[in-house]
């Protein structure tokens, strides 16, 4: 088991940051929210709203050049990892200015520039390619490192195991951050999953396994900066479940009230991500109440435009259909 | 060497894949081959154990020798793992081939080829390549051994119109030496996604010329192997083998059939198999997969759509019946489609 120092010191810039990406994660999702309820056809989506410092956490502790690789819940990794959130919004809208052309939708945002390898919404995916990255930087002789997101319902699946597995006899650079909300769509974890922990399912291939408070960013983040450097250190790679809750239901028009209680809900809510940041950051006087304000005024402005950019953007010409088929050019 | 003895220079199928990967190898660093067996006895060179098998039909062997556990790499029984991390790879700069045991295998790790290898680069809206190679081995014995069986329901399988079928994937299916080497160069220099069936008989029995230097044939064409005028015998892979064999019969009653080895299941090359049959008016399809949603009937419902008007004959097809490959020899040379089977189409043709 991993032991980590969670008061470990942040720059001012550095929690700046991570306030800025919770909550521009939450703005997104909430924005998005709104607009399928008022009848923006943006395809299925599986919000994230409730899970902010995962994948803030992570990808704060990560270089630019470091890949990710997501689930179907998709939205915060691409946001914390720095996709552009108007891109994202122009491709949930179906427009060519999207950052799949239009092509892919919500369970396929993309974005290599920033080493979002792909939101992917068959469960467990991701996770093989993910490890398929870290052994491209092994080959490579690259310092990169990446990390898979996956969440409780993916550690049943049999692709994240053999992938673990690969990843623990080829000490490849890879770190599996397992979301644990809870819920598998309708199905709970204490149904669904064997044994007390899934970070204990690590002691299996080897490898070390932690769990942190998905809820506490600077937790996850600390948590997730020692497995890192774990990984780019040529020590092989490590498992860390976050336990944490989704806010919403397992997609868009979901009612999870139909499989948990208002009194669980109510609970989890009250160990928030962003509130609870946000008082520990004013109470340790880190930062100010003004700049925290600014963030979030920040945050609408930028959404205000993703979706006046999303609705301005051209729709994919029809002929689109037929390119990216087959791959055009040769080595 | 003078021109002679290059002529003269002969290798097996196997023989001509093994070189193809070791040439590309030698060329790109980025090349990396994965899959079970490929060497063997992984990680015991200290015990001076190493390459044990070659891959399980002996193609890879040496390579590891020459390019080392790296690039080399034996996996443990994982197809979704080892498949998925070969997809990871590809879409962050590497090229990897990786050979899944045999095509009755694949359900272990079809997501990753149906979902993942297929489509990304399409559903990504073009933004990542995916120069990956899947090379699966293939195919019955035909019923060839003299007593006992051959791999039965679960090993000997055709299924590449199950891969054929997934938009995004390019299947190949070599039938000589030489064009293995060359469809497995072009393969591996593609930059997205293109499988390589290889028959399991045609590894060490198809043996024949290869030229030294590398050289890549096009994926997407089909070639024209033995020219007629009276019938089109159109083949894949081993059943390349037979339609030539068939046409020698053939030409014995004044039959002089054309020969098309389809070489690309997909993308098809319907042009050159459109021009023989305008010229012969008749098309026998020879398959060895099930027939039900097959290649064979997929050519044949393309011709009949496009050469109506040319044709004096039904177009017909030799297939596997549908059904599971049975073990016993008897049964499976019953199931495997035979010379006889094409002699006998062909000559109702002309009845």
């Amino acid at each position: 088991m991993l032991t980590c120092d969670p008061q470990s010191t942040l720059t001012r810039e550095q929690l700046l940051w991570l306030y800025d990406r919770m909550t521009l994660i939450r703005a997104f999702e909430e924005r998005l929210k709104w607009l399928v309820e008022t009848g923006v056809p943006a395809g299925p989506v599986h919000l994230y709203v409730g899970e902010e410092a995962v994948a803030v956490g992570v990808c704060a502790a990560m270089e630019p050049t470091d890949w990710i690789a997501s689930t179907h819940r998709g939205h915060g990794h691409c946001i914390a990892k720095g996709v552009d959130v108007r891109r994202m919004m122009a491709e949930l809208f179906g427009k060519a200015t999207g950052t799949n052309r239009g092509k892919g939708g919500s369970m396929h945002i993309t974005d290599v520039r920033v080493g979002m390898l792909g939101v992917n919404p068959i469960v467990g995916m991701g996770v093989t390619h993910a490890v398929g990255a870290a052994l491209s930087a092994k080959v490579r002789h690259s310092s990169q490192v990446a990390a898979a997101f996956f969440g409780d319902g993916a550690a049943n699946a049999g692709a994240v195991h053999e992938a673990m597995n690969l990843a623990a006899i080829w000490r490849l650079p890879v770190i599996f951050v397992c979301e644990n909300n809870g819920y598998a769509d309708a199905t709970p974890v204490e149904y669904a999953v064997a044994g007390k922990a899934i970070a204990d399912r690590a002691a299996a291939y080897g490898m070390p396994g932690a769990q942190a408070d998905g809820q506490d960013v600077l937790a996850v983040r600390a948590a997730a900066d020692l497995v890192i450097r774990r990984a780019r250190a040529g020590q092989g790679p490590s498992l860390l479940e976050c336990k944490t809750y989704r806010y919403y239901g397992h997609h868009q028009g979901d009612n999870p009230l139909r499989y948990r209680l208002p009194e669980e809900e109510h609970v989890a809510r009250s160990r928030d991500c962003i509130t609870m940041f946000r008082d520990q950051v004013l109470r340790e006087r880190w930062l100010t109440a003004a700049d925290l304000d600014a963030i979030d005024d920040r945050n609408q402005t930028l959404l205000d435009e993703a979706v006046r950019y999303a609705e301005a953007s051209p729709l994919p010409s029809p002929a689109e259909l037929y390119s990216n088929v087959y791959v055009e050019e040769h080595a | 060497m003078t021109t002679a003895q290059v002529a003269e220079r002969e290798l097996t199928f196997s023989q001509a894949v093994n070189e193809a990967i070791r040439q590309e190898m030698r060329r790109d660093p980025t090349v990396i081959i994965l899959g079970e067996d490929i060497a063997g006895a992984a990680g015991r060179a200290h015990l001076g154990l190493i390459d044990a098998w070659g891959g399980p039909l002996r193609a890879t062997r040496g390579l590891i020798t020459e390019f080392g556990p790296e690039r080399v790499l034996d996996t443990p029984v994982s197809e979704m793992g080892f498949v998925g991390a070969a997809v990871g790879a590809a879409m962050t700069g590497l090229r990897p081939i990786v050979e899944i045991m045999f095509v009755d295998l694949i359900g272990c790790c079809y997501d990753q080829l149906l979902n993942q290898a297929a489509k990304m680069h399409y559903m990504m809206g073009g933004q990542i390549q995916m120069p990956l190679v899947i090379r699966i081995p293939y195919g019955t014995r035909g019923g060839r051994l003299s007593y006992g069986g051959g791999a039965a329901a679960q090993h000997s399988q055709t299924l590449y119109a199950v891969l054929a079928h997934i938009p995004g994937l390019k299947v190949v299916v070599p039938s000589t030496a030489y064009n293995a080497k060359g469809l497995t160069i072009a393969a591996i220099r593609e930059n997205g996604p293109v499988v390589v069936m290889e028959h399991k008989f045609l590894g060490t029995a198809a043996k024949g010329h290869v030229p030294e230097e590398p050289y890549t044939l096009p994926i997407g064409r089909a070639e024209v192997v033995r020219r007629g005028q009276d019938v089109t015998l159109c083949g894949i892979g081993r059943m390349t083998h037979l339609c030539l064999d068939a046409a020698d019969r053939l030409a014995a009653n004044d039959i002089r059939a054309e020969v098309v080895d389809v070489l690309t299941l997909a993308p098809l090359d319907e042009a050159t198999i459109l021009e023989s049959v305008a010229k012969t008016r008749r098309l026998v399809v020879v398959d060895e997969d099930t027939p039900t949603a097959s290649v064979a009937r997929d050519i044949a419902a393309r011709m009949a759509d496009q050469a109506f008007d040319w044709l004096d004959a039904p177009i017909k097809t030799v297939t596997a019946p549908d059904t599971p490959v049975p073990f016993a020899a008897v049964l499976e040379a019953e199931y495997t489609p035979q010379i006889e089977h094409v002699l006998k189409t062909v000559s109702a043709l002309f009845g």
